[in-house]
């Protein structure tokens, strides 16, 4: 049998019809719904008469929209959400679940996280599976070893009611990362470095895999820090082969299969790897000795340099219209070519989002602030856990005691200050320290200008009051 | 789907490259539960100056963009799709498109037509001052000034547009081999089958 790359593997199990163009029809095995790209699904369902085809196959959770306030008050009562558009959005995914049979984790459920989070956490998302979700960072869920990618609403809609998606096969993208990542080094500083070596479009048309003995030695959450921002790379799905760790990770999850079927399972999942000889249509060899904490300096996340670096001159870019975009950056951003990021100062701080807000990502930052307050600078910074699994665990080993009593807001489980449509955002022309995962003009809120760095990073930032290595705070606290 | 043969008229000299989706529809619009007036939205943060060739009457209701490489990068929001369409535009004419916003856009007969940059060049001169005609069935983009260029379309997504197809009605169709894998999962792999009603 022909050598197949671990994408191929996967692409090839699902393969239900192919038509003579090369179009294929694919099987989906799992589909996440949130509230802000379904509605307008459903109601097209419902317009046409059509069921969910395999219901069980799907399951919903708000994120997007609800505010990370309190969602109940004293007495257990729910608390409304005060925008109003917000509320019609979360009563849509709140009828049209239960009416067309989907598991839904609603607001107040325990359960309820960002989709990207709940996915993995409850076992859902599983090694070899396909799954898909009307979000883009539905990458992340290669983390787990899954074909995961983003679809827009009309597939959503398709997906719901054929249980299956016409796609064409992606080309293959092997990103090998050689040698050790360094101290204060985290998954998101490499994702970041990768991304600023590609580019945003380096991966389109793609499906990356992530290679190499880094990601054998990262934890779960780390891979899906990394698979997450395979779209910020253009690239709408990264994979990393599932092992031992994936296995440990999966066991005993809710949604996870058990006893013979688990046994039944992982032998499958053991096959889930690049064979030898297999060839990738791209390959790309990185460096990881050389990444520092990484932040960006643009409105691109393709925009990234070490901590130690300087904001670039636009005029440094080969590409004429490379220089117009870093030009229109620099002045959204405020920052003068030549000016040393770690003297850039910030007034807020997000430590949350689908990237960056699993257990380990609050310890890591939790690590730095113990015993530390955040700087005078810093006008509001949250901490914004993924799921309520997460806020319960983080809460269970005194992480939201660490950031409170240091100066931030602990927060119920959402989306947050990701991307400016709740009411966590950035005001305008003021600088964020992010742990999400886009620098978009306006993606925090009007005006916002958004530096993404790691959990630890943004830490440090929250003490330094201004984009600093975290490597100088990892010491003895003064 | 209606029916999508030829795009002509006036295009956007826009030539701004990797356009992500943020810039084309902002988050705060995406709270509403239909697809319709998302146009309002479009390129907010652009017009909010009021110099952006959005807001120049000379291009009001062009049905076509022109734009740098990267078009529709980040999110998979379809609101970008649908706020394009509101606002008029059938067409966008790029070197290059992000993977999910031109799936996004053909699904709602928005054509995404890639062509080289120095095509792209002299489109954003004849845009300034003439009409574009985009042919799908010959697969051409041409200009009142003889250019031409011929572009590539997946045929499946061609004969879609060309013949107005739903596709989910088209996929129904195969609803025998649909069933036949489902089967199949059952008994090969019942962890992947049983989805969330593994819950015990």
């Amino acid at each position: 049998m022909t050598a197949r790359t671990l994408y191929e593997k996967i692409w090839d199990a699902h393969v239900v019809a192919q038509r003579e163009d090369g179009t294929c029809l694919i099987f989906i095995d799992r589909h996440l719904v949130h509230e802000v790209t379904s509605p307008q699904a459903f109601e097209a369902l419902r317009k046409a008469g059509r069921k969910v085809r395999r219901p069980e196959l799907t399951l919903a959770v708000p994120d997007h929209n609800v505010p990370t306030t309190p969602r109940v008050d004293a007495a257990g009562k729910r608390i409304p959400i005060a925008d109003a558009q917000s509320a019609q959005q979360l009563a849509a995914l709140e009828k049209n679940a239960p009416e067309f049979g989907i598991h839904y984790f609603g607001a107040t459920a325990r359960e309820q996280g960002i989709v990207h989070v709940v996915g993995p956490e409850q076992g859902f998302s599983l090694p070899g599976t396909t799954i898909v979700c009307g979000d883009s960072h539905t990458a992340c869920h290669g983390g787990v070893g899954a074909l995961a990618f983003g679809i827009g609403t009309s597939e959503v809609e398709h997906v719901l009611a054929t249980q299956t998606l016409q796609l064409r096969e992606s080309k293959t993208m092997e990103v090998r990362v050689e040698g050790d990542l360094g101290p204060g080094v985290t998954a998101k500083d490499l994702i970041m470095h990768i991304i600023g070596e590609i580019g945003t479009a380096g991966g389109t048309g793609h499906v990356i895999e992530y290679r190499g003995k880094v990601f054998e030695q990262m934890s779960i959450e780390a891979r899906l820090t990394v698979c997450n921002m395979s779209i910020e790379g253009g690239a709408r799905a990264g994979l990393i082969a599932p092992d031992e760790t994936t296995f440990a990770y999966l066991k005993d999850r809710p949604l996870a299969p058990k006893g013979a079927e688990w046994d039944k399972a992982v032998a499958y999942w053991k096959t889930l790897h690049t064979d030898e000889g297999a060839t990738f249509d791209k390959s790309v060899v990185i460096d990881a000795s050389v990444i520092e904490p990484t932040v960006t300096w643009g409105t691109s996340p393709e925009d990234t340099v070490g901590i130690s670096g300087e904001v670039p001159d636009p005029m440094s870019f080969a590409d004429p219209s490379k220089q117009r975009a870093a030009q229109a950056s620099l002045e959204y951003m405020g920052l003068t070519p030549g000016q040393k990021l770690a003297e850039v100062e910030v007034q807020n701080i997000f430590i949350g989002s689908c990237t960056n807000s699993r257990i380990e990502d609050m310890r890591a930052a939790a690590e730095v602030l113990r015993g530390r307050k955040v700087h005078p600078n810093i006008k509001w910074g949250i901490v914004v856990p993924g799921s309520g699994l997460v806020k319960l665990q983080a809460e269970a080993e005194g992480l939201d005691k660490v950031f409170t009593e240091a100066g931030l807001e602990w927060r119920e489980p959402g989306c947050s200050a990701c991307l400016g449509m709740n009411p966590d955002k950035v005001p305008p022309g003021e600088r964020s320290a992010s742990t999400s995962n886009r620098n978009f003009v306006g993606r925090q809120g009007p005006g916002a200008r958004t530096h993404l760095v790691s959990p630890a990073m943004a830490a440090a930032a929250a003490v330094a009051g201004r984009l600093a290595d975290v490597r100088e705070l990892t010491r003895e606290p003064a | 789907m209606e029916k999508v043969t030829e795009v002509e008229g006036r295009a956007y000299p826009f030539g701004m490259k990797n356009v992500d989706t943020d810039i084309i529809i902002p988050a705060h619009f995406l709270k509403t539960i239909t697809r319709d007036g998302l146009g309002e939205g479009a390129f907010e943060a652009l017009r909010k100056d009021g110099n952006s060739v959005f807001d120049d009457p000379e291009f009001a209701g062009a049905p076509i963009i022109v734009a740098g490489d990267n078009f529709g990068c980040g999110s998979s929001r379809e609101h970008a799709a649908w706020a394009l369409l509101d606002m008029g535009v059938k067409a966008v004419i790029a070197p290059s498109f992000s993977d999910i916003f031109s799936g996004n856009a053909f699904k709602n007969g928005i054509l995404t037509v890639a062509l080289p940059q120095e095509a792209i060049d002299r489109l954003m001169e004849v845009a300034q001052t003439d009409p574009i005609t985009i042919n799908l069935e010959n697969q051409s983009v041409s200009t009142p000034f003889q250019d031409r260029w011929a572009f590539e379309i997946d045929p499946f997504r061609k004969r879609c547009l060309l013949e107005g197809l739903d596709e989910v009605g088209l996929t129904l169709q195969s609803d025998a081999v649909i069933s036949a894998y489902e089967d199949r999962l059952r008994s090969q792999q019942p962890w992947v089958a049983s989805g969330t009603k593994a819950a015990a």
